[in-house]
């Protein structure tokens, strides 16, 4: 027998896998939530932070993040879909009744929130770091702030004044909440931790991190809506 | 009480099966569900029909024989086996699904009737302890604290009946495996064999066709012996460093 833990044959060894990229992917939510929140300190904070995010490392650190979250993003989605794959085949003729017992509804359709969260990921990217979607409001073209660094805060507050964007970026967060509220607590199972007082910590956490992205990332283009901030 | 059953009729394994519907006119609400079948299957016999077959032995819920999804519960509606369930947990005038439990590694023999050797197969494949420890050692030579020889008799409760891997969205058998892995892997006697045998288990599981576990705990709220998902968390970890550090 190797010394690894065999991947993909095992589904302890994927669900492993599942259970760490899951949780990298909350420490980056929560961070990338954390960083946006500074919209409400003013332009001065949200400008000097995406300029810092340019430039750590001389603008290494930006591409080593972002190749190592394209690899943990692919390494969850194509897992999950080895897993949904073994799943299925494991019950080739299905119940004639339903009988769920108290399985939650997100649970049972993470392949689902979870394609909506990567659907929104590519229009996300295409809006604020591509430019694709709205290319006279983005920050390489609209006029930078006083400082001289791109007006991040002027790009946001003007594409979130559009109901339909702001709505996409609301429905998404849903998604996301949803996937949270499963995952965020699933994880702690997924790694074999999950034992005596720590199992009972599974549904807060799910519920508790979920609650606290949807509300924090939701609050920037409800009040931006809401014309609190502008 | 008058029901009206929704039962799944296959002659065969390879045989497609089908839902056949009769009526259960004379039952009583004190029968057991196997009971129950048993009135029905003498009707069908005096009508010369083939009866329904279906597993059974102890019918007092020790041996894991009856099986049954009954309207998309394993064990139908109430938490013990389903020979202990009974029709007073029906209402009159009801429509029940009858099905067999329903998993690849679970083929269906005959209309109620799966064959569960796959769980047979996992347990050869290392829930045994293969060290000579001679005569019966004396009472306390071998200390056990309470809690952990408590918990071991908990695992060692499962019956292997297979309503866990029923119950499964995915029809994964993670909660009778590591039932069978923790009831040894918690005692002294258990520890030399410990990662060598959740390895060869985890790895029989998945040769035989059973689904992952998505985390949802169907299977610990269908357990007619209440075996707790804890075990799986449990099974995880075992595995998760005997992978990393068997020497075999
Ligand atoms: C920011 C994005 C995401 C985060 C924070 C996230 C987080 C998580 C977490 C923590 C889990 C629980 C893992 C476990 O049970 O151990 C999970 C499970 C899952 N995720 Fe994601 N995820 C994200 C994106 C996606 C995407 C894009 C997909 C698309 C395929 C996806 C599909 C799934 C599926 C199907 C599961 C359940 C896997 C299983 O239980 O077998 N996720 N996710
Ligand atoms: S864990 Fe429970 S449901 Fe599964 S085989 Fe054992 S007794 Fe049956
Ligand atoms: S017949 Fe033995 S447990 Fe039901």
């Amino acid at each position: 027998m190797s010394s690894f833990v065999p991947i993909p044959s095992s589904s302890i060894g994927c669900k492993f896998f599942m259970g760490i990229t899951g949780l990298l992917l909350i420490g980056f939510v929560l961070g990338h939530m954390t960083g946006n929140l500074l919209i409400f300190m003013g332009p001065e904070a949200i400008n000097e932070y995406g300029e810092f995010l340019q430039t750590m490392g001389h603008g290494v650190l930006i591409w080593v993040a972002r190749i190592g979250l394209v690899a943990i993003f692919t390494i969850h989605m194509a897992l999950a879909f080895a897993l949904r794959n073994k799943n299925n085949n494991a019950r080739p003729v299905p119940y004639g009744a339903d009988g769920t017992i108290q399985a939650s509804w997100a649970s049972r359709h993470m392949m689902l929130t979870g394609i909506v969260i990567f659907l929104f990921l590519v229009y996300h990217i295409a809006h604020f770091t591509v430019g694709a979607i709205d290319p006279d409001n983005h920050k390489e073209v609209i006029a930078r702030d006083i400082h001289n660094k791109f007006d991040i805060y002027s790009m946001v507050v003007k594409g979130f004044q559009q109901p339909l964007v702001s709505g996409l970026y609301i429905l998404a967060q849903l998604a996301l909440g949803l996937h949270l509220s499963h995952g965020a607590g699933s994880w702690l199972q997924s790694l074999g931790l999950a034992r005596g007082w720590v199992r009972k910590l599974i549904l807060p956490l799910g519920y508790g991190i979920a609650g606290i992205i949807v509300v924090g990332n939701c609050s920037i283009p409800v009040s931006i809506l809401l014309g609190w901030v502008k | 009480m008058k029901l009206t059953l929704k039962v799944w009729r296959q002659n065969n394994p390879s045989d497609s099966g089908r839902f056949v519907e009769y009526q259960a006119n004379n039952v009583v609400p004190d029968m057991s569900f196997l009971e129950m079948l048993d009135v029905v299957n003498g009707d069908l016999m005096a009508q010369g029909q083939e009866p329904i077959a279906f597993d059974h032995d102890c019918r007092e819920g020790i041996c894991g024989s009856c099986s049954l999804v009954i309207n998309g519960r394993a064990h139908g509606p109430t938490r013990g086996t389903t020979c202990q369930t009974y029709m007073r947990n029906f209402s009159d005038g009801q429509t029940l699904v009858i099905e067999p439990w329903r998993a690849k590694a679970f083929p269906v023999l005959r209309d109620l009737v799966c064959d569960r050797s796959a769980f047979d197969r996992i347990t050869q494949a290392g829930g045994y302890i293969s060290s000579n420890v001679g005569g019966a050692p004396d009472g306390n030579a071998l200390p056990i604290p309470k809690v952990v020889a408590d918990k071991a008799m908990d695992a060692a409760e499962c019956i292997g009946c297979g309503a866990c891997v029923a119950a499964c969205k995915n029809a994964s058998a993670m909660l009778f495996v590591s039932a069978k892995v923790s009831h040894l892997g918690l005692l002294p006697q258990g520890q030399p064999e410990r990662t060598a045998r959740v390895r060869k288990m985890v790895s029989q599981m998945d040769k035989e066709g059973f689904g992952a576990c998505t985390n949802q705990y169907e299977c610990e709220a269908a357990c007619p012996k209440e075996i707790s998902a804890d075990f799986i968390a449990r099974m995880n970890g075992d595995y998760l460093w005997a992978s990393v550090t068997t020497e075999e």
